[in-house]
């Protein structure tokens, strides 16, 4: 019988950590897909992030580092200006890119550098327990804002693409929603642009995936994917802000 | 400056035959520069800076150095952004470094960190100035607790070494590199201000460059198993392993790999020990007393970790005193203790905040440990209140 779907090579035989409804399962799988479908395992080197995806060295079969908290992309930096030649990708969620290495990110993003940054948002710290990110939504409730995000004392929340969207140093920045098949195949189709970017020799890509977190938002998955669609897209609206 | 009296002999004279060749080879320069020269002759394959006085110069010389060569150059957005993309440049095997001065230094920390529980080898420049917080640009010895004992979080040490001169600021660089890729450990170059500015000469010779396998790097997963670079370990053994192998590291390169200078300390009653450009005043001082007749020698640590205990302990086992001199308020001086373990009287002197100490100042104090009064002045003493000298 002929196979019609398979493990991508990009993937490792562990299985995910995730949790049920957890979308780094899927983001994750689709870099496998790209790597495996350009061709690029053997000279790709990933640099992954602190939060839930801080195992993803064990899941993806090309050469991998864990960089310290928000660090990734000066990390990825490092890799790319000695080894031009080699494919480099950040992984990164929300309080790791968007908090702590927002100097990091923004850095990178100026400077062109020739990498391409896959960056989760699902609003929270899902690691240490469902914390308020920098992502949080005004009135979204978290464990360090138990009452909601309140503008008068945690601020508000950071629009990534559109910070960094006014930078001449990226060739593309796009946020995706994989919340249906359709969307998910769009989320991929923008993965994989920003790999063909950076094989073309461009700058800076970065695409950010608006995602669930079941676990910390105290809903169930099926409910997660229509509280990204009602509460998120309308914050985080899902586009093409640099292609260039 | 002082201690300049130790280039003397090794200055070309002008009955020099080869005379021509000699000044060709040798170049006035800043130990910053020499440690740029140094760097590029090891074959440093990418530098990563930040702007920090008083170590400008390197990230200057670098940044057309580096390219012209052939090899990256990166102003990075902060210290901490810096000593990341080392992380990521010493992951892949190649050469890389950066360099800092002590408030960028505490900056590092976290990379530092990393870098040593990741095993992987690179070299970083402390050009030390006085402290703690912003402190002054003038130099310091100030981070010395910080580069030997650990620095960031963590069990762990990076290997020290410390030059004395423009010289050795080229000649340490090779050195470095080779010793983190021996120990995949990260080496700490660790200067002071007036090292990294002092003007004087260096013989720009040619460099062995080392290859040392890695197949452990993070350079493309081509017809093998990937690599991964990670000093996470959620199992307690696998992380109690790590450091076990961090410290059996350590204790070899303490067997393999002490560096020291004596100057006349074979007949001598009491001992100086510094390092540093400290060290460069101390030799003058120990001409000084001769001269006054005291029999006082000069050890000089050039490997500040590991620290040549072994040496200083046979030194007061046969009845040697010692007096630690530094730009700080005592620091090294503990590990000279420990050495000695109660066989013979360590005294210190130090200046601090910036302030130099003078070859006349410290000559004092050695008068005092032999129970003389002070001694006529042979240098003018430098600006600086009495009160701001530390002694215990």
């Amino acid at each position: 019988m002929e196979k019609v779907f398979e493990r991508p090579k990009g993937l490792t035989d562990a299985e995910f950590h995730y949790c049920p409804g957890c979308m780094h399962s899927i983001v994750h799988r689709i870099v496998g897909e790209v790597l495996d479908e350009l061709n690029i395992i053997q000279t790709t080197i990933g640099v992954c992030p602190v939060g839930c995806a801080v195992f993803m060295y064990e899941y993806m079969s090309c050469d991998m580092i864990e960089a310290a908290h928000g660090r990734a992309p000066a990390v990825a930096t490092g890799v790319k200006r000695v080894m031009p030649e080699q494919v480099v990708f950040c992984y990164q969620g929300d309080g790791d890119l968007a908090s702590i290495g927002t100097a990091e990110i923004i850095h990178a993003a100026a400077r062109g550098e020739k990498i391409s940054v896959i960056f989760i948002n699902n609003t929270t710290y899902g690691m240490t327990g469902g914390q308020m990110a920098p992502t949080t939504l005004v009135g979204q409730k978290a464990t360090t804002c138990p009452r909601g995000r309140d503008p008068e004392v945690n601020g508000y929340p950071i629009r990534v693409c559109e910070m960094l969207a006014t930078l001449d140093g990226p060739s593309y920045i796009e946020r995706v929603a994989p919340t249906s098949p359709a969307s998910i195949a769009k989320t991929k189709k923008a993965i994989k642009h920003a790999f063909e970017n950076q094989l073309a020799g461009k700058s800076f890509s970065l695409v950010e995936v608006l995602c669930t977190c079941p676990t910390h938002w105290k809903i169930s998955a099926i409910d997660s994917l229509k509280w990204v669609e009602e509460n998120m897209t309308p914050v985080y609206p899902p586009g093409v802000f640099v292609d260039r | 400056m002082h201690g300049l009296c130790d280039l003397r002999p090794r200055m070309p004279r002008r009955s020099d035959r080869g005379l021509e060749i000699a000044l060709m080879a040798r170049k006035l320069m800043k130990g910053n520069e020499a440690i740029c020269h140094g760097a590029v002759a090891a074959g440093c394959a990418a530098f990563f800076g930040y702007p920090i006085t008083p170590q400008n110069e390197i990230p200057e010389k670098m940044s057309t150095l580096m390219p012209d060569n052939g090899r990256a150059f990166v102003q990075a957005e902060s210290e901490v952004a810096a000593i990341n993309m080392v992380f990521g440049a010493a992951s892949t095997g190649k050469r890389a470094m950066t360099s800092s001065s002590s408030p960028g230094i505490s900056l590092k920390q976290e990379g530092i960190s990393y870098i040593a529980a990741c095993e992987l080898p690179c070299v970083i420049v402390n050009v030390q100035r006085g402290g703690p917080g912003l402190g002054t640009i003038f130099a310091g010895q100030v981070d010395y607790f910080q580069a030997v004992k650990g620095g960031g979080h963590g069990d762990y040490h990076t290997l020290t070494i410390a030059p004395w001169s423009a010289q050795e600021c080229y000649d340490f660089m090779p050195l470095a590199f080779d010793l983190a890729d021996k120990y995949r450990n990260p080496v700490l170059v660790l200067m002071d201000g007036i090292i990294g500015q002092m003007i004087e000469p260096a013989e720009l010779h040619p460099v062995e460059v080392h290859d040392y396998p890695k197949p452990w790097a993070a350079n493309g997963a081509r017809g093998r198993a990937h690599n991964i670079i990670n000093s996470l370990w959620m199992d307690p053994k696998t992380l109690e392993n790590l450091n076990e192998r961090l410290q059996a590291k350590y204790e070899e390169a303490a067997r393999q790999e002490v560096r020291y200078h004596q100057y006349m300390t074979e007949d001598a009653e009491l001992i100086l020990v510094a390092y540093g450009s400290t060290a460069r005043i101390c030799r003058t001082v120990v001409d000084l007393a001769r001269e006054d007749g005291m029999k006082v020698g000069l050890f000089r640590p050039v490997t500040l970790f590991p620290f040549p205990s072994a040496q200083i302990a046979e030194l007061a086992r046969v009845g040697k005193r010692f007096m630690s001199v530094e730009m700080s308020t005592g620091q090294m001086v503990e590990d000279v203790r420990l050495a000695v373990n109660g066989m013979a009287d360590v005294a210190f002197y130090g200046r601090t905040g910036g302030a130099i100490p003078t070859p006349t100042e410290i000559l004092d104090k050695v008068r005092a440990t032999f129970g003389k009064p002070p001694s006529i002045s042979h240098y003018p003493k430098t600006a600086g209140p009495e009160d701001r000298e530390v002694s215990h």
